[in-house]
């Protein structure tokens, strides 16, 4: 572990307002001309693209555009054919403090042979932290409160495949939740989802950035999850096509610290965008 | 009942087939999981040229067939990163190239016929020797210590290799652990049920185990139940009818299944009326905290 372990939140509590706490100057993600194909497809053709900690990135753009491609890249499962990709200032080749990154992979709708328990899933979690090492009571308490932070307590030892796509969602982000990490990365969190389940996942997320935690996300549409959101990055053709700020949007109860400079004129721009002037 | 107790050669018997009960559904469960059921008979296939090559160079055929069956899983396993679409003919031609060279070779060695094969692919628990037996004890409880002690790590990653591999889990030293693991079961339970019937150890009591269950845990649990009493129930019968061990513990475990899938309707409607029961609870977390 060469990376120094932080506690989550550090800088939230100490940035007093002034560039609040979340400069681009200190991503958690940083690619820089990502280019990367699938197969012989170019899908990246020079991705630029950074998420200051605590902050919240939602990338949107039309089908094929790259965003799955671009996140999976983003947690090393796309390798790179040019540019670079640094997470938590450590280049990919080096990095190995998995434990500060929880992933949400796309939903797949093909089922395990064997069936899981809601909790089973949430726990593989915490492995994370544990890697080839038994998992003990810390572990047990984290999963149980992955689990009640999505509203899934309840149905820890159904079945995965027995719930419906909103449920098994919740639980695939109570499974990241788990790790208690400081960065999400999230592929179509509400694709398929149930509006009720959303609303449940909008909360559990809101809980996790007035914590400190940094989140990327994959939407098709900000839906519940606008408020949340400092900045939305649009894809297009592998490229990114424009970078948005949906302020008005913005709920100030997630980001607990934004209201910690209110004199601020309004006109300012509240989040650096992380490229380059 | 005690009288097979009473053989030295039936208490061998029974001591493999209690081990091969415990381990076959226990490496079983994760090829299940990630649904390479048939990769156990694949394995099976390889490991005759290793049974051929022990009888080519007169030493034990359980240490050449695991030798040889587990550089084929390993190989299994390379197909399955690099194959991509053309992974299952070459996984085909492994199979068949293990099968056909098995044969070759055994037609190679002095005195070596076809025939010889005949008690590895079909089993002869009855004829487990001293020597066998203490490799069967050493191989299944390698294979144990891996799947159990490593059942939380396998389980992630059989159930979703992209999130274990971004857990920073070592995916593919497990994956390569766990298919050396399942040539070893082969191996350990060629001499039981024959190489030809092994995989139906390693599926069916899982397969069975997992229409009445709702978790990984309890699945594997019962699943190794069923596979203890098949194996040692089926070596019992076969001891008293004089019948062939192998075809009867899968008969027996295939019957297993049919008996649990009777149960399966019955058990699914006690728990829709508990989820009914529960469902309101549930909608209360999800509705009514956020003033929906």
């Amino acid at each position: 572990m060469k990376e120094p372990m932080e506690p989550k939140g550090t800088e939230r509590n100490e940035g007093t307002g002034v560039a609040r706490g979340r400069s681009a100057a200190d991503p958690v993600v940083a690619l820089r001309g990502a280019h990367a194909a699938l197969g012989s497809r170019p899908v990246l053709r020079g991705i630029d693209l950074t998420v200051g900690r605590g902050e919240v990135v939602a990338l949107l753009g039309a089908n094929g555009s790259g965003k799955s491609t671009t996140v999976r890249a983003a947690v090393g499962q796309v390798p790179l054919t040019g540019g670079a990709l640094e997470l938590f200032g450590t280049p990919l080749r080096r990095f190995r403090a998995w434990r500060r990154l929880g992933y949400v992979p796309q939903r797949s709708t093909a089922a395990a042979g064997v069936p899981a328990t809601v909790r089973e899933v949430v726990s593989s979690g915490r492995l994370a932290r544990r890697g080839l090492r038994p998992l003990g009571r810390a572990d047990r308490d984290a999963v149980t409160r992955a689990l009640a932070a999505v509203g899934m307590a309840e149905r820890a030892r159904d079945s995965v495949g027995a719930l419906s796509g909103g449920q098994h969602q919740r639980v695939l982000i109570a499974r990241a939740l788990a790790g208690e990490p400081e960065l999400l990365i999230m592929d179509e969190p509400l694709a398929g989802v149930d509006l009720a389940s959303q609303r449940v996942l909008a909360d559990a997320l809101c809980a996790q950035v007035a914590e400190g935690v940094s989140v990327l996300l994959v939407l098709h549409e900000l839906g519940p999850l606008a408020r949340l959101i400092d900045r939305t990055v649009v894809l297009r053709d592998g490229r990114v096509e424009r970078v948005e700020h949906p302020e008005r949007l913005h709920d100030p109860a997630c980001h607990p610290h934004d209201s910690a400079a209110p004199d601020e004129a309004p006109a300012a721009p509240r989040i650096g965008t992380g490229f380059p002037a | 009942m005690t009288e097979l107790l009473d053989y030295a050669f039936m208490q061998r018997a029974l001591l493999a087939a209690l081990l091969v009960g415990v381990a076959a559904p226990a490496v079983g469960i994760y090829l299940v999981q990630r649904h390479q059921a048939i990769m156990g008979d694949g394995i099976g296939h390889i490991a005759l040229t290793g049974v051929a090559l022990g009888f080519l160079l007169s030493t034990n055929a359980v240490w050449t067939a695991v030798l040889v069956a587990a550089a084929g899983a390993v190989a299994i396993e390379l197909v399955r990163w690099y194959g991509k679409a053309r992974g299952d003919i070459a996984l085909a031609m492994l199979f068949y190239g293990g099968m056909a060279g098995g044969v070759m070779i055994i037609n190679l060695a002095p005195g070596g016929s076809t025939g010889d094969l005949l008690t590895a692919m079909f089993g002869s628990i009855t004829t487990v020797s001293p020597a066998d037996v203490t490799a069967i004890v050493i191989l299944s409880c390698a294979v144990l210590a891996v799947c159990l002690g490593l059942r939380r790590q396998l389980f992630a990653v059989c159930q979703d290799e992209e999130f274990a591999r971004v857990t920073g889990l070592p995916v593919r030293l497990l994956n390569l652990l766990l298919a050396v693991t399942a040539a070893v079961t082969v191996t350990v339970a060629m001499r039981v049920v024959g190489l030809l019937l092994v995989s139906a150890l390693m599926v069916i009591p899982v397969a069975a185990a997992q229409q009445v269950t709702r978790g990984f845990a309890v699945t594997l649990g019962l699943s190794v139940a069923l596979g203890v009493l098949v194996a040692l129930s089926g070596t019992a019968v076969s001891f008293y009818a004089d019948v062939p061990p192998g075809a009867t513990i899968v008969l027996l475990a295939i019957a297993a299944f049919a008996v649990l899938a009777a149960f399966t309707p019955a058990a699914a409607r006690r728990r829709a009326r508990l989820a009914a029961r529960r469902e309101p609870s549930g909608m209360l977390e999800g509705e009514v905290a956020r003033g929906g």
